[in-house]
């Protein structure tokens, strides 16, 4: 049967479920714990199940007051090209062959905030309570705070982050955390015709995605899997993969992300010396370059940054 | 649809050919990703264009446009060889046994009784063999059974010549071929989904004969998870229909009369659907019940016995039938002077666009209801090369009405499962738009005026139309839906206790097994008798409750006839009406009277072993051989488009559809191989609905501008780049394009040819908020499916080179 | 039209025992928390509700459209939010990119307004009252009708019909429409009388 049908918005008696006190993580900021756990939630994308259909893209555009501009057609279905501040999904349509079979794979991968666990943009952003976390693992940003300073856009390992030219300020899925305030799905998972975005508890959805698992394994993909990747700490947006071996098949989905190091870095500085100490990093320019340069952190950077931080390896 | 979208859910194997569903019906297409989910269901997609249905489907196969049958006839051919048949479906259920008469036969691709001169058959050997006592002749193993002249029809679509035909690898046809039979058995049931993809071609009706043959030796048809299932396009265009919205329609599908059926009786007479088998139920045979019951709804008081209740006020056919095609064509010859376009963009919508534009000029006045502006309403408007005319020279004058759209009307809409669903307003008309029934009631009321003012040519069918509503400039939605369901005009008493009513002055009749011949009755739609009855508006209901859990929901809204979710259920069960699968049972016979989850299609105490399941043919089964009622050919055969880069491999000096209707000069205007090399088709997006969602500004950014799709292949050979610019042109017309280069189309190998695809989309246009662009009608052919007119867009010939962008 | 029946009748499906867990883990009782200022202020919250089905393609997915004013109390009303209706037996709520842009065609820059007559070899649109507007299609109908009209074809027979003016049916508007169109066409004679069920 269908599952995870939502049921109807509420109109009246509009009463939300969590909010400011149910915060696990502010950007710059120290808080104190949250006195409950709530209960974390997960949006899944079966990639196995998505038609492309942009069914997803269009409710968020319509849910979210935003419209994006009509482009143009540069040979390919992928419309519009990539995120923007005004589009917070795009589909991205990759056409493989596999090399066992021979046979066409068009694969498409919808694209937005993965909500990590352990969010690089939340680390990496100097503004206090610009960027937060609830307890539910929604990542969520708060444009009142944002001084448009695009940290995020480096800290975050899936380039998500865009930065508006009109208010300088930054973007990116809400996982619609005021429909979920209220006991609603995101937008996209309420549109999906073939419910290949589903949205519940993280749990629910795991254990979902062991369903659709078996059922790919069952039609030959025998490398089907979750992505969730622990790089990251897990994400609370999650793919199921039809090719979970090569995730980078999916229009360079990382195989294993993970916050740059230049990012701890800085947030390791930030500790230390708080929002004073961003113009003497800047001094040392790594901090100036990651907002100027171009949007990979560079290998260079990354092992600059981990011998500036001291360490090997970033957590 | 035999079935419904929510009934998809128990099938077995799902077949998209001939559509694309997960593109153009996405949420229906939901419950195929339901089947797969949950019952282990597969996928097959048979189409020239890896599609975003077979993105999601188990198995791929590629065909080339237009060589549907051949593909088809191949899987017929490999179920018979391979013993693949559903036997007690096809010889209980089928005319497989029946005999056809002597002198049939079929050769060099056309069947007995062509006449060259008059592109038509005759018809008099395609139909049974009858005995002295009136009924056929029923004997399998005879040598001109059905089944023998089937089985010898299909034999020469071996593997190897659908490879060669369609271009379809042997090994992909077989594992399509294999996969199919496993659905022979009585527990497996397969769903066909199909749509413009096979309705498009000079030969779409066969197309789709085809594939219901071969349903019928599966046994799926009226089964749970099975049937033919047309996804349909609009969103009532099934309701358009069913009300008879059409030339050659009276609402029912029944017809309007020709000019040779002169009389009531003459036409009546035709029409008397005696039984061809013995105790068959042959449900035609209440015909004159629907169309006397018609006539009242139309002309009330003024249709009495005495004259024969009003049946001259109908006009009267001279032609079979006065479709979109044949229109334009009088309007290009400047034999038309108005025409109406309610809601309708034929100027986008139509083949030719060169030949429409010339015909739109020719009319005296065009009336054009929308609530959108459309192309065709300013097809006299000069938009560059986008719409290169001389608004000038265009004499047409041209009223635009604006309507409401569909958040600002009440009423109901008929979907492709035949469920008649209620809607209600939700938001004010902007501007001063008005409602369409309005309009019509406007027009109707100013025009019986001007009638009664002045007199005129043969006013009284005007004059007489029954509009008796309570506000006359403004027909509720609700009163125009009772007169669908259908009334008592007058007291019916009981024959069989005088002191009851049968049927009592004013009610509702509860369904069209009220209905009489006698005048007693009125009913706009028999089969929708039943939509608006003494128990209230039932197409509003909204009890989704579906206690067996196999998708039924009797209790939402209401679908036609009485309220029947599957057609043919009777089909669902043996001989003796024992289920064919107990999991997915449907109906069953108790002894005494059938019982089930749905409505049965048969008499509820008809015994099984007595009356067939078809009850709207005489004969009682279904139709493997269709007798003379296709004009084409008791069985499908193998036909090339009109266009197309080989010739006939099994008829080599036969073009296209050799009884597809061809007007003076269009055959000139058909392009040749030779100079248009590739072989095109046209087809529809999934972020596009027609011409509607250009001016959606948010679906116009989803898919923002006019493209043609190629392979590599071609792409290399001809120096095209993806997103650079193309010229693709045909005998008719020429348009400029970004290119899509993909591997999704790829080159197939036809009769030893290499025949490249071009993909059309046709989305755009020169209004809304999408870039300006062209459509695939500006290249299209003018021509039409053999029995039903329906333009091939699927299959032409073009021509394409790289060319620079436009200047920015 | 009964929601809450339908509703109701909705969640105690099986289909629905997943959707019901799902929300009630999510729930955190029924306290109103302070909103973040992150989360937007619910954008639903008073408006008015209608049942209604796309528009568009005929899998005919049941849709609630949201409104500012109530057109069943005799307001007017503007829909501001088109959602897909999870009561809906097909689609459950969902729809497809175009349905899931209804709200643009229903306030496409592109409507048309209000009635407009364009005359023979204009190149412009002249705005015209609706009462010109019809009357001037009932006189052209008129003319055409009684200058064209055949009684009887060559032959004598009674044939009653008009081919030089031809009507091209919506097929998006309601049941009913299409039958109070089928009347008045039907009446005049028309036999060029067809829809969009070929493209």
């Amino acid at each position: 049967m269908v599952s995870f049908i939502l049921p109807p918005a509420p109109t009246t008696d509009v009463k939300t479920t969590y909010g400011q006190e149910d915060l696990i993580k502010r950007s710059a900021s120290n808080i104190s714990p949250p006195a409950r756990q709530l209960t974390p939630v997960a949006k899944l994308i079966d990639v196995s199940k998505c038609i492309g259909c942009k069914a997803c893209e269009v409710a968020c555009l319509e849910w979210n007051d935003m419209r994006t501009p009509v482009g143009v057609n540069t040979g390919v279905y992928d419309n519009p090209h990539d995120l923007t501040p005004d589009m917070f999904t795009t589909m991205r349509f990759t056409e493989w062959v596999n090399p066992e079979s021979k046979n066409l794979e068009w694969l498409i991968r919808k694209d937005g905030c993965m909500h990590c666990a352990d969010p690089g943009c939340l680390k990496a952003c100097p503004a206090p309570g610009a960027i937060v976390q609830y307890s539910n693992g929604i990542v969520d940003f708060d444009h009142d705070k944002c001084i448009g300073c695009g940290y995020c856009v480096k800290g975050c390992p899936f380039n998500i982050p865009r930065i508006s030219q009109v208010d300088n300020k930054a973007y990116k899925c809400t996982l619609c955390s005021d429909r979920v305030a209220v006991g609603q799905g995101p937008a996209c998972a309420k549109a999906c015709p073939t419910q290949a975005i589903v949205f519940g508890t993280k749990d629910e959805m795991k254990k979902h995605a062991e369903g659709r698992i078996k059922d790919l394994q069952s039609r030959g993909f025998k490398n089907a899997g979750l992505y969730d990747p622990p790089g990251v700490g897990g994400t609370h947006v999650m793919y199921v993969l039809h090719h979970n071996d090569q995730p980078q098949i999916y229009a360079n989905l990382p195989n294993n992300p993970r916050i740059s190091p230049v990012v701890e870095l800085w947030k390791g500085a930030t500790k230390y010396a708080g929002l004073a100490a961003m113009a003497a990093f800047a001094a040392i320019g790594v901090i100036h370059h990651l907002v100027t340069g171009p949007n990979k952190v560079s290998e260079e950077e990354e092992r600059k940054a981990e011998e500036l931080a001291g360490k090997g390896k970033t957590s | 649809m035999t079935n419904s979208w929510t009934d998809i859910k128990n099938t077995d194997l799902v077949i998209i050919m001939g559509g694309n569903a997960a593109e153009a019906h996405p949420c229906g297409f939901k419950w195929v990703t339901e089947a797969k989910a949950n019952r282990g269901a597969k996928l097959i997609v048979v189409d020239p264009r890896f599609t975003r249905s077979a993105a999601v489907a188990d198995f791929y196969a590629p065909i080339r446009q237009g060589t549907d049958i051949a593909f088809l006839l191949g899987v017929i051919n490999y179920c018979v060889q391979n013993d693949k048949v559903q036997w007690e479906y096809t010889r209980n259920f089928t005319n497989a046994s029946y005999i056809v008469k002597e002198g049939f036969d079929y050769n060099d691709g056309l069947f007995t009784g062509y006449d060259e001169a008059r592109r038509d058959y005759n018809r008099s050997t395609w139909d049974y063999e009858l005995g002295e006592d009136g009924f056929v002749k029923s004997d399998i193993d005879h040598p001109r059974s059905v089944w023998n002249l089937l089985k010898k029809h299909v034999s020469a679509y071996t593997p190897e010549m659908v490879e060669r035909i369609c271009g379809t690898p042997k090994d992909k046809f077989l594992k399509v071929a294999q996969m199919i039979s496993e659905c022979s058995t009585p527990t497996k049931t397969m769903t066909s989904m199909y749509a413009l993809g096979w309705t498009q071609h000079s030969k779409g009706s066969q197309n789709i004969r085809a594939m219901a043959m071969l349903q019928l030796i599966l046994g799926n048809i009226g089964v749970r998870g099975g049937g033919m299932n047309a996804l349909r396009g609009h969103s009532n265009i099934q309701g358009l229909t069913d009300i008879g919205l059409m030339s050659n329609l009276i609402p029912g599908y029944l017809n309007i009369p020709t000019e040779k059926e002169t009389t009531f009786d003459q036409y009546m007479s035709t029409r008397g659907f005696k039984p061809m088998r013995p105790n068959q139920m042959s449900y035609w045979q209440n015909y004159k019940k629907f169309f006397v019951s018609f006539l009242k709804s139309m002309w009330s008081d003024a249709a009495t016995p005495e004259n024969n209740f009003a049946f001259d006020y109908l006009p009267k056919l001279d032609v079979p039938a006065y479709d979109v095609l044949r229109v334009f064509e009088l309007m290009h010859e400047g034999k038309m002077n108005g025409y109406f376009c309610q809601g309708f963009n034929p100027l986008l919508s139509f083949p030719n666009r060169k030949k429409l534009t010339t015909a739109l000029s020719k009319l005296k006045f065009l009336v054009v209801m929308d609530p959108l502006q459309t192309e065709t309403a300013r097809f006299w408007e000069n938009h560059g090369e986008f719409n290169d005319v001389n608004s000038g020279s265009i004499q047409t004058e041209v009223i635009e009405l604006p309507t409401t759209c569909f958040a600002e009307d009440e009423g109901s809409l008929t979907n492709s499962g035949r469920w008649l669903q209620w809607h209600w307003a939700g938001g004010s008309p902007p501007g001063e738009n008005k409602h369409d029934t309005w309009i019509m009631a406007q027009i109707y009321l100013r025009l019986k005026k001007l009638y009664q003012q002045e007199g005129g040519a043969f006013a009284e069918p005007i004059l007489k139309l029954d509009w008796r509503y309570k506000d006359p400039g403004v027909p509720s939605p609700h009163e125009l839906a009772k007169e669908l369901n259908g009334s008592v005009l007058a007291d019916v008493p009981d024959p069989n206790d005088p002191t009851k009513m049968l049927l009592q002055k004013g009610k509702q009749v509860v369904s069209f097994a009220a209905l009489r011949d006698d005048g007693t009755t009125a009913c706009a739609c028999w089969i929708y008798s039943g939509c608006y009855n003494e128990a209230g508006n039932n197409m509003a209901r909204r009890d989704n409750s579906d206690p067996a859990d196999l998708g039924t929901f009797g209790k939402w809204s209401w679908s036609w006839p009485v309220n029947r979710r599957i057609l043919y259920n009777r089909a669902s069960a043996d001989l003796n009406g024992k289920p064919w699968d107990p999991t997915r049972k449907l109906l069953e016979w108790n002894g005494t009277t059938w019982t089930g989850d749905d409505v049965p299609d048969i008499g509820p105490t008809m015994k099984p072993t007595e009356v067939g399941p078809f009850i709207m043919n005489p004969e009682g089964s279904a139709r493997l051989f269709t007798r003379g009622m296709l004009r084409d050919g008791p069985f499908p055969a193998h036909y090339e488009p009109f266009e197309a880069p080989i010739a006939n491999v099994m008829a080599p000096k036969i073009r296209g559809n050799p009884v597809a209707r061809v007007f003076k000069g269009d055959m000139e205007q058909f392009g040749e191989a030779k100079d248009f090399p590739y072989a095109a088709t046209s087809y529809r997006l999934t972020e596009h609905f027609h011409f509607w969602t250009k001016h959606s500004q948010r679906n116009a950014a989803m898919q923002p501008e006019f493209f043609v799709e190629i392979s590599e292949q071609l792409a290399a050979e001809k120096n095209v780049k993806s997103g650079g610019w193309v010229r693709v042109w045909s005998k008719r017309g020429s348009v400029k394009a970004k290119a899509v280069v993909t591997k999704r189309i790829q080159p197939l190998t036809c009769d030893g040819k290499t025949v490249h695809i071009v993909g059309i989309p046709l989305h755009w246009g020169f209004i809304g908020e999408t870039k300006k662009g062209f459509g695939p009608n500006s290249l299209t052919p003018y021509v039409g499916d053999a029995n039903i007119e329906t333009p091939e867009y699927k299959a032409f010939l073009v021509d394409i080179e790289s060319i620079p962008g436009p200047v920015a | 039209m009964n929601m809450e029946l339908s509703r109701r009748q909705f969640l105690k499906g099986a289909s629905a025992g997943v959707a019901g867990t799902t929300l009630g883990a999510l729930g955190f009782g029924d306290i109103e928390a302070a909103y973040a200022t992150s989360i937007r202020p619910w954008k639903l919250a008073n408006l008015a509700e209608t049942r209604n089905t796309c528009t568009y393609c005929s899998v005919a997915c049941g849709i609630i459209m949201y409104s500012k004013g109530d057109l069943k109390k005799g307001e007017k009303a503007q829909i501001v939010q088109i959602e897909g209706d999870p009561d809906h037996p097909t689609n459950r709520g969902t729809l497809c990119p175009k349905g899931a842009g209804l709200l643009d065609m229903v306030t496409a820059k592109t409507r048309t307004l209000y009635p407009q007559i364009r005359k023979p070899g204009s190149d412009k649109w002249e705005r015209v009252s609706w009462d010109v507007a019809l009357d001037r299609v009932a006189r052209l109908m008129k003319d055409d009708r009684d200058k064209n009209f055949v009684a009887k074809n060559a032959d004598g027979v009674t044939v009653n019909r008009w081919l030089t003016t031809g009507f091209l049916a919506a097929s998006a508007t309601t049941n009913e429409t299409a039958w109070a169109t089928y009347k008045v066409v039907r009446s005049t004679g028309i036999l060029a009388f067809d829809n969009q069920a070929r493209v």
